[in-house]
């Protein structure tokens, strides 16, 4: 057990999940049909702080977006928030100035090259995609081992 | 505001709010469910596979009418903004290292970060303070 953060239990969810998955790909779908961007949150983070001002509007709309549907979910499905969620400080500073880092190099996450770039058959994000998957349980199996997780 | 930039803003806004019901419903906006995929030899949770699953059913179709769109160009907008990297370079395969290394450490990556802000979980917050800052040194080390 470990003494730095919490693990949890969380049940095996495929129909929820997949259907949260359809939902995500409908985002997708709109975003692409009708503004023709390609959905990758990190991408479109980055670009809110050094874009031109002409293509940073409909990047905070985006954002607030995600927010705003967020505090639904917050009111609605709260269990499957973070509203509980346990860490400890400094493993939560490491990992999210690695996915900072990470991301600002790859140009991508989970959403940019995860589903869009699969999507895509873009061979960076395939890629990319294995190599973060890969790196993630290395990670995981290696925390829990060492006791940071 | 015209009525073309008005529905281009409410379906910016639309697909925010579509993307965070949809990791809201998929359960992906709970950490220890993410982090729980990641565990494949302790608490294995592989519903993050059915997430992917359904969200490239749809994104893989989208992506395929698009070329057959009439006009070829988005209905708000002049010409589809898309990747045109192709290189693979160790900016990529080091990037999404490092990338991985974090997600599995904290079970979030940058669209569950935002959605959750609501939350006002401080490690959460702190997550995403590091993230920003992550994001300024690659711009400022890297120029990229």
């Amino acid at each position: 057990m470990s003494v730095m953060t919490t693990s949890v239990l969380t049940p095996f969810t495929p129909l929820e999940s997949f259907v949260g998955g359809l939902i995500i790909g409908v985002s997708v779908f709109v975003l692409l049909y009708f503004n023709g961007k390609v959905a990758g949150i990190s991408g479109i983070i980055k670009g809110s702080f050094f874009s031109a001002k002409k293509d940073l509007l409909w990047r905070l709309f985006f954002l607030g977006g995600l927010a705003v549907g967020g505090m639904v979910v917050i009111k609605v499905l709260p269990q499957n928030t973070a509203l509980t969620f346990h860490s400890h400080f400094l493993v939560q500073i490491i990992a999210g100035l690695c996915v900072g880092i990470g991301t600002g190099l790859s140009n991508g996450c989970t959403s940019g090259h995860g589903i869009c770039g699969i999507a895509r058959l873009s061979m960076r994000s395939i890629v990319a995609t294995l190599i973060f998957m890969g790196a993630g349980f290395v990670t995981v199996y290696f925390a829990k081992l060492w006791g940071i997780l | 505001m015209s009525s073309l930039k008005s529905i281009k803003f409410f379906t910016v806004f639309l697909s925010g709010i579509l993307f965070s019901i949809g990791l809201g419903v998929s359960g992906m906006m709970n950490p220890y469910k993410v982090r729980n995929f990641l565990d494949l030899f302790g608490n294995w949770d592989p519903s993050l596979i059915f997430v992917m699953l359904g969200a490239l059913i749809i994104s893989t179709l989208a992506f395929r009418l698009q070329s057959r769109m009439p006009q070829k160009k988005p209905l708000c907008e002049d010409e589809f903004c898309m990747p045109t990297a192709t290189v693979i370079d160790w900016r990529l395969t080091g990037g999404a290292a490092l990338f991985g290394v974090g997600w599995a450490l904290s079970g979030v990556c940058p669209g569950p970060a935002i959605a959750n802000i609501g939350t006002m979980n401080s490690f959460m917050l702190l997550f995403i303070g590091a993230m920003v800052l992550g994001i300024f040194l690659v711009r400022f080390f890297t120029k990229g």
